[in-house]
Parts: structure tokens; sequence; C-alpha cells
């Protein structure tokens, strides 16, 4: 269950159509779940209705894909209305969607394409957060995306424009930790910099997902379980970032739940062991989640 | 270079596979511009998969990739959502497999199955709701989950043999054109095939909604008696099926 901390949303878990039956027939032990939004986006029909008795068992975080906050073409009025009307028939516990663009002239990628870490970037990405968040009438929490590739013309690190980008909208943040984790291996950054570089008191959300190896860089697939460098970076972000609530992301060859049942449990244990870990260097937590993977 | 040049030559990349101005923009762009690259392809695809599994079935896995790829190249997508980037997936297969109507109207029929699936919900009307109407200026709604098309193949009865995974008929051309209706009653979607004059007359109220409308060209067709009585007994044959969700008065 949730701490006191009246900030902390406990643990849960991303809901897909495999796990259905389970969350409606059954009590499953997470504090909320997560849906897609824009699968829910819907005139009617079967999704919203089981998007509404889910809702009746347990907090729901809405979670989107096709926002496109850094899109040079401005956000699509049609999508944040919907989005809205959703949000007004749900409730939602968390509203979030990435840093990234997919939609340009008419084109819409269905990707979350990489935004350059510029000036330009940082006013349009704040302009887009400013409109969905008034239009929403709530704040919104913005995820760390995986990325391929680093642009030339950056000017600064990607905690750097999210550290900006919620002092400038007072957004909050979904730390994706597994995210960090692949993009930092991509480009060579050290990922406890980046978690130091942002402002733990904005982050609100945790995702963690698994990735695969591609060739020469690390693909965020969720289609694994959480790989154990990325519970020991997790351990260092919950050591840092103070309870926040934290939900295990997987969207491919979907297991049974109790497989992801058993993954959150581990995160449950971790946010325990984190405060006994403080100070530990990363390769030592590594090693730690080693032994606690074999042991689970 | 400004955001919207970048986005442009990166849009360029995902449908025209041109990398030149990208790779001067990006480190290393070479590995992950090809990540980003399959993930494009890869989700539209998959998209296709999921939304037309009889017909990936019926025409077999490399044929139904050729088309999938042939459609990405046709209609980049444009929509927030990918509910809708198989709507024009009919009109592709019409382009790679014009001697096959059977199998344009099979695709057909699975979007608009899927379509009328999140379609606005909508209550039947019962029986009930259909006294004390004044039948002169009544105007009567159908439900909006309806969609319909002329049939000119036996494509209703191919999908749903693949449906069921029962021995495939022939393929043949039908006698005369009829249509396909797809609709939603709760959230089980229905499918049927109809004659040529049950869909134009269905898609005549769907049109002005007016009940008198369709008793005067159903008049014209079949002589005034048997008009009104065609009007009645398809009324009733709508009502049955869930198709009709609700009346009103004009002024």
């Amino acid at each position: 269950m949730p701490a006191s901390n009246p900030r902390f949303s406990g643990y849960g878990l991303g809901l897909r159509k495999e796990h259905y039956r389970d969350f409606l027939e059954t009590a499953v032990p997470v504090d909320f779940v997560e849906v897609i939004s824009e699968n829910f986006m819907v005139d009617g029909g079967q999704p919203r209705h089981i998007l509404r008795q889910i809702r009746e068992r347990h907090p729901v975080a809405l979670h989107g894909v096709s926002m496109s906050i850094g899109s040079a073409d401005g956000l699509d009025a049609g999508y944040l209305r919907r989005l809205k009307a959703l949000v007004d028939e749900i409730e939602p516990l968390f509203v979030s969607d990435h840093l990234s663009w997919s939609r340009f002239g008419g084109f819409n990628s269905h990707d979350l394409l990489p935004v350059p870490y510029t000036e330009e970037a940082l006013d349009v990405v704040c302009t887009h957060i400013q409109v969905a968040q008034d239009a929403l009438g709530r704040t919104l929490l913005v995820e760390n995306p995986s990325s391929y590739l680093v642009f030339d013309d950056a000017s600064m690190t990607e905690w750097e424009f999210v550290a900006r980008m919620t002092q400038r909208t007072g957004c909050e943040l979904l730390l994706d930790v597994n995210n960090i984790f692949v993009s930092a291996t991509n480009h060579g950054f050290d990922p406890l910099e980046y978690l130091e570089g942002i402002p733990a008191q904005r982050v609100r959300q945790i995702h963690l997902a698994g990735h695969t190896q591609g060739r020469g860089l690390l693909i965020d697939t969720h289609d694994t379980p959480v790989r154990d460098e990325v519970w020991a970076l997790y351990t260092h972000a919950v050591s840092r970032l103070g309870p926040v609530a934290t939900m295990i992301e997987r969207d491919g060859d979907i297991p049974p739940l109790q497989h992801l049942l058993d993954e959150l449990a581990i995160a449950r244990r971790t946010r325990a062991a984190a405060r006994s870990t403080a100070g530990a260097t990363f390769g030592n937590v590594h090693a730690l989640h080693a032994t606690e993977r074999e042991a689970a | 270079m400004t955001l919207a040049q970048m986005q442009a030559q990166f849009r360029a990349w995902l449908v025209e596979g041109n990398d030149a101005p990208m790779r001067n923009v990006a480190r290393h762009a070479g590995a992950g511009l090809d990540v980003y690259q399959n993930n494009y392809r890869a989700q539209l695809v998959g998209c296709l998969e999921t939304s037309f599994p009889q017909v990936r079935k019926w025409l077999g896995e490399e044929n139904f990739i050729h088309a999938a790829i042939s459609h990405i190249g046709r209609q980049p997508p444009h929509a927030w959502t990918l509910d809708v980037y198989g709507s024009a997936f009919d009109e592709t297969l019409k382009a790679v497999f014009p001697d096959n109507p059977d199998l344009h109207e099979l695709a057909w029929i699975e979007y608009a199955v899927s379509d009328a699936f999140v379609s606005a919900d909508a209550s039947p009307l019962s029986l009930d709701g259909l006294t004390d109407i004044d039948w002169g200026t009544a105007r009567i709604h159908l439900t909006p989950s309806l969609r319909s098309r002329v049939a000119t193949t036996n494509a209703e009865a191919i999908w749903s043999a693949l449906c069921a995974e029962q021995t495939l008929p022939e393929s043949e051309m039908l006698a005369e054109a009829r249509g396909l209706l797809v609709w939603r009653v709760g959230y089980a979607t229905w499918f049927k095939e109809v004659d040529a004059l049950e869909h134009a007359a269905l898609l005549r109220l769907q049109r002005d909604a007016s009940f008198e409308s369709l008793c005067e060209w159903l008049a014209v067709r079949l002589g005034e008696d048997e008009g009104v009585e065609k009007a009645g007994a398809l009324l009733a044959s709508w009502l049955n099926a869930g198709l009709i969700v609700g009346t009103e008065t004009m002024q």
C-alpha cells in the first residue's frame, strides 16, 4: 500500500489486453494501473466500458504516446479535446506523455522521435506543455524517451533540458529508468549524472521496463523482464528521489500477470533496500540486484 | 537548422528512405536512424497484421507483407490514432491485386468490423418506442455504428469461413450486386448481407431519416401498396436487428 507520503501513489502495472480478465475478475494487488490513453480515446464500445470497470477497482494513470509536444507544427486541438473528455470521465491519477515528437506536416510517425536539445526546441516544448496543461486543466507528467541518436547542434544535455522544462512549465516528470540506462549506454553519458541533474521534487512516477541489445545500440523494446543494470539504477533513483510511484511497463511477449507482480515485488523491496545501500557504487548495487533476482 | 527543417528531413527519411540530410545533423546517425526506420515500419506492419487477420490468412504471409509494404509506401500515416491506418487498405489491395474484388471486399469487412467496435454508443430502440408515432412526420435514427457498402462477390461467405476456420468457398462474383452491413448492438458486432433494394433503402434512411420519404421511394419501385408494405417489413426487420436507435417527429 502507499506510504504516508501523500505524493506517493504506490506500485502499479501497465494494463494490457492480455490481463483484462485478471483485473476484472480478481483482486490484483496493485496500487494503480496505467493505460495507453489513445487506446481509449474512442467514441464508445467495449474498450471504454472495460476502462470504466477497471476504474471502479483501481486508480488509473493515462499515458499517452501521440501528443507530440516536440512537434514544430503545434499541438493537435482535436487530440487534446478527446484526451480532455477521457480525463474528465476517468479522473486519472496521472496524465503523461513523452518528450518527443511524432507529427509533422500532416504526417504522423507513431514513434517517439527525438527532440534536439536546443533553445528553440525548449521554447516549442514548453509552449506545448503549457497549452496542454491549460486544455486539460491539470499538470502533465513528461517522460524521458529512449534515444538512438544525438543531434550535433544540441546545446545542453537531456537532463539540463528536462530541468529547465520543468522549471518553466511547472510540469512534473515520469522518469523512465530503463530509458535513462538505454540512452546512457547508447550515447556514453553517466546515468547517475542524469539522476543528479533532474529536479527530484518534480518526479511523480517511475517506469521500469526491459530492453534488448541491437546492432551496436540498446533498444527499448519492453518485451523482456527489467534487467539487473536497470534495477541497480532504480535503487540509485529511489535513494535520491525518495518514494515515487513505480510501475512495470511490458508491451511485448506479455507474460502471465504473476510474473509482472513478481517484478513489482522487487521494486517494493528495492525501496526498502535503497535506504541501506545509500552511498554504494553503481557496480555494487548491480551485484546486489543480481542476487536479488536469483532469489526471486 | 530549425526544428521544422529537421523534422521535415526526418519525415523524408522515414517515408522516402532519404537519409542524406539527416546524416549531416546527427552524430552516429547511421545505426540510430536505422532503429527509427525499423520502428516506424514494424509498427505499421504490426498495425495492419492486427487489423486484418483474415486478409492475412487469405493472402498468405508473403503476399500480405508485400501488400503491407506497398500500403506504407502509398499511405504514410496521418492521424494521431493507428486505429484508422487500415481505412484505405482496401484501396491499396485494389492497386496491388487488381483482379481480386473478393479480397478488396474482405478487407472492407475487416476494417468495418473493427471500426464499428469503437463507434459511438447507442441503445437499440424497443418496440415500445414506436407507439404513438406520427409516421407521416417521423424521423428514424439508425445506429451510428452502421457501416455499409455494395457487395459484388461472395466475400461475406469467405470471411465467415475464415473466421470459423472452415473450408473456404471458391471465390465468385454475385449474380447481382447486394449490400454488406456491419453494426454494433451493445458490445457485439453484427454482420449481414442484404439484397440491393434493402441496402439502398437503408442508405436512404441513413441519409434523410424520413420514414415517409422511404415509403414514397419504395412505392415508386414496387407500387403503392407493396411499397408501403415493404417499408413496414424493413422497419420491423431493422428494429429486430438493433439498427434503429431513436425516433423523433419533424416539426
